[in-house]
């Protein structure tokens, strides 16, 4: 996000066992570094899990990270993403206060975003966002003098372009 | 055995199936894996396994007064024998009092398995009686650990534990196991693979990169090795030995490298570091190219990073890739166990040029040797220290405690073999030593085993000396009695201009202490006492022996180097 000093990117996949999630996050935690998203999720084999970890941390210690992450018995594989290119994807869901009066507004703005309306009511939209996390951050900037009541961002998803793994 | 031949037992029930209980599933998983000694204390979650263990003839129990005993005698008994140490505690306090020693086995990557009971899966999670998240507490500090939580697991459990802790870069790992999954029923399968697909350490060094090396070592003009407990892990001794007699090139030691190589030898410079010989510190901050083989970059060791070695190429051999580059950017990094890396890199190496690099080093080693005063009537300690190498021959086992007395130990003892010099280096942990010696001496019963521990960290774990007199170990426990925190006291003195706050010391009789527990105890109060006072502990057999040897009061450790600084820092004399 803009207010990070750095924010590095690590995909991590993980056997799907009990206890994974924390002994990721604790060894991020003692290391005093601030995890800014995490997100996990299935893999193609039910069995794997891949995490995608977001900390705010200088570049010079992220593969250190890395290196950390792989000690873990039940990480797999753990892959500094930082000069890689990849993509990266985050979704979002925002409920947005409505008056008959902005609703066409807001609607145009979503438009543009590509983002669609997933609930409507007489006082409030919702609307679902995908893209990279500039993209959402410029979304909700644009929503916000309609009155954003809540917001949920699911946090970033990454994987590696072309043929090579992430 | 091939078949039974005794007739006088009582027929065994009839055999319905291989049906056992878990704690009977995990007193024969640890029969597989070899234990012949546990250490450990019971309680209400580990009653089953206590219950099965009663049966065991071939797995010794050792109860220890305290748990955290148990811990640092598991550490003390693997690094004597390089076997894994194995201790047990039971649920909620048993549990957190093994604490301290599991982090000092994380720490100085000591192989070792724990095993505690945990109170029943129904109640997990509410609180229950003696109810302590281990797992969750011991996370951190250990290389892994597993709640099991069904009987039939077990076998795969303590397979994994086992070769976790002892494989790749050793280290702790917990097995807890609930009181109901101890005596639950099961048919376990003893023979199950574990499956580790995320642990896979890399054992060969890559050989380009060991070419690399070898070139770099070739061509230096003021090299130096700088070693330390992986070499041990990895059992190196021979390989780096051969590479300081094929090259010439000079070792240094660090605390958890001594015994890496026969500190006697004319290559060795011994210990370097905070506490380190001022000439080893010199090499190794002059030279151009420095060998790090199984070290970790310590703080200790190289104070202010920048002005560490400022001048040097770093070649860094280390079977963890965290390590390489941590600290320090390796200019070589070479992942891989130690013995292997050196065994190929060794032949490749052509013994550098290096006469005036000698002609350097044994200027510096002439100028400034270790070297202390005896003022009038008082007991040096490093006199005591150096006195019980020369009576040892440095081939006795020596576990330290943390404090002055372990630093002068570290400079005086020479050890002339692996797996000799056991001390808490990378927690420094009060409370080790004479527990550490413990482990020991059940490891190695043939050996001379001997503990030296200060009067402040002696009082942290001295109740097992019950333990030692119960199993009549033949075990001297030197106490360098100096009334005070020694160490704390030092820094109070150079960098709190003397307020001695909190660390001067009211202790017991320790001799009469060592009496009271059915032990031998002298206590030593004048200079001329002490040669005779260690030959008789030396050669107390079937007893452990304390001798209390009332030191200098006001002796200061040097040379050091004060925390964060560099060698240019370095105090020689107070
Ligand atoms: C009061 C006090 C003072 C101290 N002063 C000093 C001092 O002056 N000098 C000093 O040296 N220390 C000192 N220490 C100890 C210090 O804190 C560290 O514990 C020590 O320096 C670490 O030693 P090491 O680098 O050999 O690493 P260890 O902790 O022994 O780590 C071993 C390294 O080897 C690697 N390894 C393990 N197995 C293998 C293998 N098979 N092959 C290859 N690599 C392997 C590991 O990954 C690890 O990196 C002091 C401690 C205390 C308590
Ligand atoms: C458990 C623990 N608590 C505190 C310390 C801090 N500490 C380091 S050395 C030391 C003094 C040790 O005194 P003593 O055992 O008498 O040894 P000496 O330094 O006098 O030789 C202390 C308190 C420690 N290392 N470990
Ligand atoms: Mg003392």
């Amino acid at each position: 996000m803009t207010d990070l000093q750095h924010a590095a990117t690590i995909s991590v996949l993980v056997q799907n066992a009990p206890g994974v999630l924390v002994r990721v996050a604790g060894l991020i935690r003692r290391r005093g570094v601030n995890i800014h998203s995490l997100s996990v999720g299935p893999t193609e084999d039910p069995s794997i899990s891949r995490m995608t970890i977001v900390v705010d941390t200088a570049p010079e210690r992220t593969e250190q990270f890395a290196k950390q992450l792989r000690k873990l018995v039940e990480v797999l594989r753990a892959t500094s993403l930082d000069s890689t290119p990849a993509v990266d994807r985050e979704l979002a869901l925002i409920k947005v206060n409505v008056t008959p009066g902005t609703r066409l507004e807001i609607m145009e703005i979503a438009n543009v975003f590509r983002a669609s309306v997933v609930d409507l009511t007489d006082k409030t939209m919702t609307l679902e966002v995908t893209g990279r996390g500039e993209k959402v951050d410029a979304f909700v900037t644009l929503l916000t003098k309609y009155g954003i009541r809540e917001m949920a961002r699911t946090g970033q998803v990454t994987l590696v372009r072309g043929s090579q793994n992430t | 055995m091939a078949r039974q031949i005794t007739a006088s037992k009582p027929p065994a029930p009839a055999v319905r199936s291989r049906q056992m209980n878990g704690a009977q599933t995990l007193v024969e998983s640890l029969r597989r894996e070899g234990v012949e000694v546990l250490f450990g204390h019971p309680g209400g979650a580990s009653l089953p396994i206590y219950d099965a263990l009663y049966d065991a003839q071939d797995i010794h129990h050792i109860l220890v007064r305290h748990e955290q005993v148990a811990a640092h005698a598991a550490v003390g008994y693997a690094r004597a024998s390089g076997r894994v140490g194995v201790c047990t505690a039971t649920s909620g306090p048993g549990a957190t009092n093994l604490i301290t020693g599991l982090t000092d086995a994380m720490m100085d990557s000591v192989p070792v398995v724990a095993i505690t009971g945990q109170v029943p899966r129904p109640v997990i999670g509410n609180d229950a009686f003696q109810e302590a998240d281990v797992t969750g507490i011991t996370m951190p500090i250990t290389k892994y650990n597993t709640l099991v939580m069904r009987a039939v697991d077990i076998p795969n459990a303590v397979r994994a534990a086992f070769h976790l802790a002892g494989t790749g870069r050793p280290g702790p790992v917990l097995v807890d196991i609930p009181r109901d999954v101890s005596q639950e029923l099961c048919e376990p399968d003893f023979d199950e693979e574990p499956a580790l697909p995320g642990y896979r350490p890399v054992l060969d060094g890559n050989p380009s990169q060991i070419a690399e090396a070898a070139e770099a070592l070739s061509a230096a003009e003021r090299p130096i090795v700088y070693a330390g407990g992986g070499i041990l892990s990895s059992g190196a001794t021979p390989e780096l030995t051969a590479l300081a007699d094929r090259t010439g090139i000079p070792v240094a030691l660090t605390l958890m490298g001594k015994g890496a190589m026969d500190e006697t030898h004319p290559r060795c410079l011994g210990m370097l570091g905070m506490h380190g010989s001022a000439f080893a510190n010199w090499a190794i901050n002059r030279a151009d190219v420095i060998l790090a083989v199984g070290v970790r970059f310590d703080d200790r060791v190289t104070g202010r990073l920048k002005d560490f070695a400022p001048h040097a190429r770093f070649i860094h051999i280390d079977i963890d890739p965290a390590e390489i580059g941590k600290n320090k950017p390796a200019h070589i990094p070479i992942v891989g166990d130690a013995k292997r890396v050196l065994a190929a890199l060794v032949p490749l190496v052509r013994a550098p040029k290096i006469e005036a690099w000698w002609k350097q080093i044994e200027e510096w080693r002439e100028k400034y040797p270790f070297r202390y005063r005896q003022r009038d009537g008082r007991i040096s300690h490093q006199y005591v220290c150096d006195l019980l190498n020369r009576l040892t021959g440095g081939q006795a086992i020596v576990a330290t405690d943390v404090g002055q007395h372990q630093m002068w130990m570290a400079q005086w003892y020479k050890c002339r073999e692996p797996r000799t010099f056991i001390s808490s280096g990378g927690l420094g942990a009060m409370g080790f030593g004479f527990p550490a010696a413990l482990g020991a001496k059940f490891a190695r019963p043939d050996k001379q085993v001997l503990a030296l521990v200060g009067d402040g960290g002696f009082q942290m774990t001295m109740q097992d000396l019950i333990t030692a007199v119960e199993h009549r170990l033949s075990l001297p426990i030197f106490i360098l009695n100096n009334g005070a925190l020694g160490m704390v006291r030092q820094w109070q003195s150079f960098f709190y201009r003397g307020r001695f706050s909190s660390s001067i010391l009211r202790n017991p009789d320790f001799a009469k202490l060592g009496d009271a527990y059915g032990a031998r105890g002298i206590r030593v109060e004048r200079p001329e006492e002490v040669e005779g006072a260690l030959r008789t502990a030396l050669a107390t057999e079937g007893v452990p022996c304390v001798v209390d040897i009332l030191c200098d009061p006001e002796e200061n450790c040097l040379p050091m180097i004060p925390s964060g600084q560099s060698v240019a820092e370095m105090i020689l004399d107070d």
